[in-house]
């Protein structure tokens, strides 16, 4: 059977546009704010990646980094993340979410269990951000049997021989890291250069998707819009860092937010 | 399992293909991005170890430029008021710059220059990664940033000057608890971002398995040193003989029982135990910490059960950190160290007791050593030998001793 990432992708392949994915950090700003985010941009969205925080990152910007000290403080643990999943599912089950986080989380709660409560919620992919290929081949192997997608990621610095072997090791998505920089950072190569670097690994096997993530915003989205899909995280963070400051809605305008940046993609 | 230490070969070799010690300690848990850059340093360090010149260089540099080897002297005076064993110091805080960790930051340099990067970055605690850092960055003529906590920026006044006199900046890390462990996951992120001009200098022996490997290479002198000078002062190695180390990341440790690891030298590493009537500490071998991952290794780190990293508090900005060097985790399940711990108020008093005894004046990381030492010298015989790493120079603390002790003599 197919899995649903899969799906998005031929359904967006059909109708021509990239796939847009959003990623927003569980319990920002509060539990049932992250769940109904999900429920509202899920109308917009193609793909959901969720983010289970840690309070060690070595990876994200400033903006996620705000959204996980959000989330921590208002108390989340994993098993919130769990449950807001499955109330998402419930609700969209056809829609692919994707859990995003860091190793550690994993390990303390051990591997088969992690994965088991992945299954039972409905999480559709996992990304982790500090378990690189290959140290990552077993736990990547554990989540196939679970048909689980493990998503591998690739970025500018990967030499084009490990680029082979990684794609050889990929599930249904790979994530393509636009530049050197942590997450939220401003695109500082020209969208003409991201999409080289992109096309050469489709060379490589076009029947894989692969999406670019990091320094995607309102701006930019558009002038990436060939690709297979979009990743964009830290300008949603920040937009629900902004909202709080002004008492907005974070809902409401993360809703709009997605909105306008599906459009861009078409 | 039982872990074991494999003899003749070096503790930082002794990994295996994942970067693993013991099968669970240390490894590469990092980003993609920085696999390349890790590989291609890791790939430069294995060549250059085995590079005559280089070493050559490395050599020249610790005699010339940091002054090996630092002094290795009898402290009389405070065998005699303990009775019992026979104390000694390994004055490392005579290093050009006052601590330990010149020799981690030259070697960074030296390599840094060798794979023709202009810029350095580092991180630090108590202020000496990050002034060592900065001092030898201006030697080699590299662009140095430093990060480091709000909070250690605060403490530790006299090296955060002494890294803006060396021409570095300063990047004050205000996220999390504004320590050490901000400033080394603000730092890693920061490569993540600049890894194509930029070297990284992990301060301690910790992060991803090249940096441990580097930084115990670097600080494997004093060890080399005292060898020597505890044969020229005994004849051999005394049988019962403790080499006592404050651990915090434990850079100065494992320099300093490096060479003694085939022997019969006895190891002790003393952790920050906080204050007495604190919960928080920064201890996770003598609390018995779980293994988690933090910055890019597995180690036994303080944690909650979720795996988000604890708050940790110490006097010492040193060793105010949630995890330890995967090669003490290795060393003590192997059992080849023992690790305990010394509160707050243990470490001040042995400080005290110490500079008002002898010629020294031991930061509050080493006093924290010199404070299980007085607790076990009285009840050893006048054969026992104890020494003690005296890793850091109390000029950076002269700050918080003035607050808790009234004031501060040098």
């Amino acid at each position: 059977m197919k899995s649903k990432i899969a799906v998005a992708f031929e359904n967006c392949k059909k109708e021509k546009r990239t796939a847009l994915i959003t990623y927003t950090v569980a319990g920002d700003n509060t539990k049932t704010n992250s769940l109904k985010i999900l429920n509202t941009i899920s109308k917009h969205a193609d793909i959901l990646e969720l983010g289970f925080p840690h309070n060690t990152p070595i990876a994200d910007g400033g903006q996620i980094q705000g959204s996980s000290h959000r989330a921590l403080k208002n108390g989340i643990k994993l098993k919130d993340v769990f449950q807001i999943i499955k109330k998402f599912k419930k609700t969209n089950p056809s829609k692919p979410l994707i859990m995003m986080g860091y190793f550690n989380l994993i390990y303390q709660s051990g591997e088969n269990n992690f994965l088991k409560n992945c299954k039972t919620s409905g999480v559709d992919g996992l990304i982790v951000v500090d378990l690189p290929y290959p140290e990552n081949k077993n736990f990547a192997k554990k989540c196939k049997k679970k048909s689980i997608n493990f998503i591998q990621l690739l970025s500018p610095t990967t030499p084009r021989e490990r680029i082979k072997k990684i794609i050889k090791n990929s599930h249904d998505m790979i994530y393509y890291i636009s530049m050197l920089s942590t997450t939220g950072g401003k695109l500082k190569v020209s969208p003409k250069k991201i999409l080289q670097n992109y096309n050469n690994i489709k060379r490589i096997n076009r029947k894989k998707n692969v999406v670019i993530g990091f320094g995607i915003t309102d701006k930019t989205i558009k002038s990436l819009k060939s690709s297979d899909g979009l990743v964009v995280g830290s300008y949603l963070c920040k937009t629900i860092t902004n909202s709080l400051k002004m008492g907005q809605n974070p809902v409401t305008k993360l809703d709009k937010l997605v909105y306008k940046l599906k459009n861009k993609t078409l | 399992m039982n872990l074991k230490i494999k003899k003749g070969i070096s503790l930082i070799d002794q990994h295996d293909q994942n970067g693993m010690w013991g099968g669970k300690f240390g490894g590469n848990f990092i980003p993609e991005t920085l696999k390349k850059p890790i590989d291609d340093l890791t790939k430069l360090f294995s060549k250059l170890r085995k590079d005559k010149k280089f070493l050559k260089e490395r050599d020249y540099y610790f005699k010339s430029y940091i002054g090996a080897p630092t002094p290795f002297i009898k402290l009389e005076n405070l065998t005699n008021r303990l009775g019992g064993a026979q104390i000694y110091a390994k004055v490392v805080s005579e290093a050009n710059g006052g601590a330990h960790k010149i020799y981690n930051a030259t070697v960074h340099c030296l390599i840094a220059k060798r794979a023709g990067k202009k810029f350095i970055v580092g991180d630090t605690g108590a202020g000496y990664a990050g002034k060592m850092l900065s001092m030898a960055a201006k030697k080699f003529g590299l662009k140095c940033k430093i990060f480091m906590g709000a909070k250690d920026i605060e403490r530790q006044r006299p090296n955060v000057e002494a890294i803006k006199k060396n021409g570095a900046k300063i990047i004050p890390v205000t996220s999390g608890s504004q320590t050490l462990v901000d400033a080394v996951s603000e730092c890693m992120r920061y490569w993540v971002a600049n890894n194509d001009t930029t070297n990284l200098c992990v301060g301690s022996t910790v992060g991803p398995n090249i940096f441990i490997k580097i930084c115990a290479w670097s600080t494997a002198q004093i060890s080399r040193e005292l060898m020597m000078q505890v044969k020229e002062e005994f004849g051999k190695i005394p049988k019962k003989m403790k080499l006592l180390n404050c651990v915090g990341g434990g850079s100065s440790a494992m320099g300093f029982w490096n060479e003694f690891m085939d022997t019969d030298a006895e190891f002790v590493g003393i952790e920050a135990g906080g204050p007495k009537n604190s919960k928080l500490h920064a201890a996770p071998l003598t609390n018995g910490s779980k293994i988690g991952i933090l910055h890019g290794a597995a180690q036994y780190v303080i944690q909650d059960k979720e795996g988000q990293i604890g708050s940790t508090e110490s006097i010492s900005a040193g060793l105010d950190y949630p995890g330890i060097s995967p090669l003490h985790c290795f060393l003590k399940d192997a059992k080849r160290a023992r690790y305990t711990s010394v509160n707050d108020e243990e470490a001040l008093k042995a400080y005290k007791l110490v500079s008002s005894l002898e010629n020294i004046s031991p930061s509050l990381e080493p006093s924290h050593a010199f404070a299980e030492a007085i607790k076990i010298a009285p009840k050893l015989k006048s054969s026992d030998v104890i020494i003690v790493n005296s890793c850091g120079d109390s000029i950076k603390d002269k700050d918080i001793i003035k607050r808790k002790l009234g004031s501060y003599v040098r």
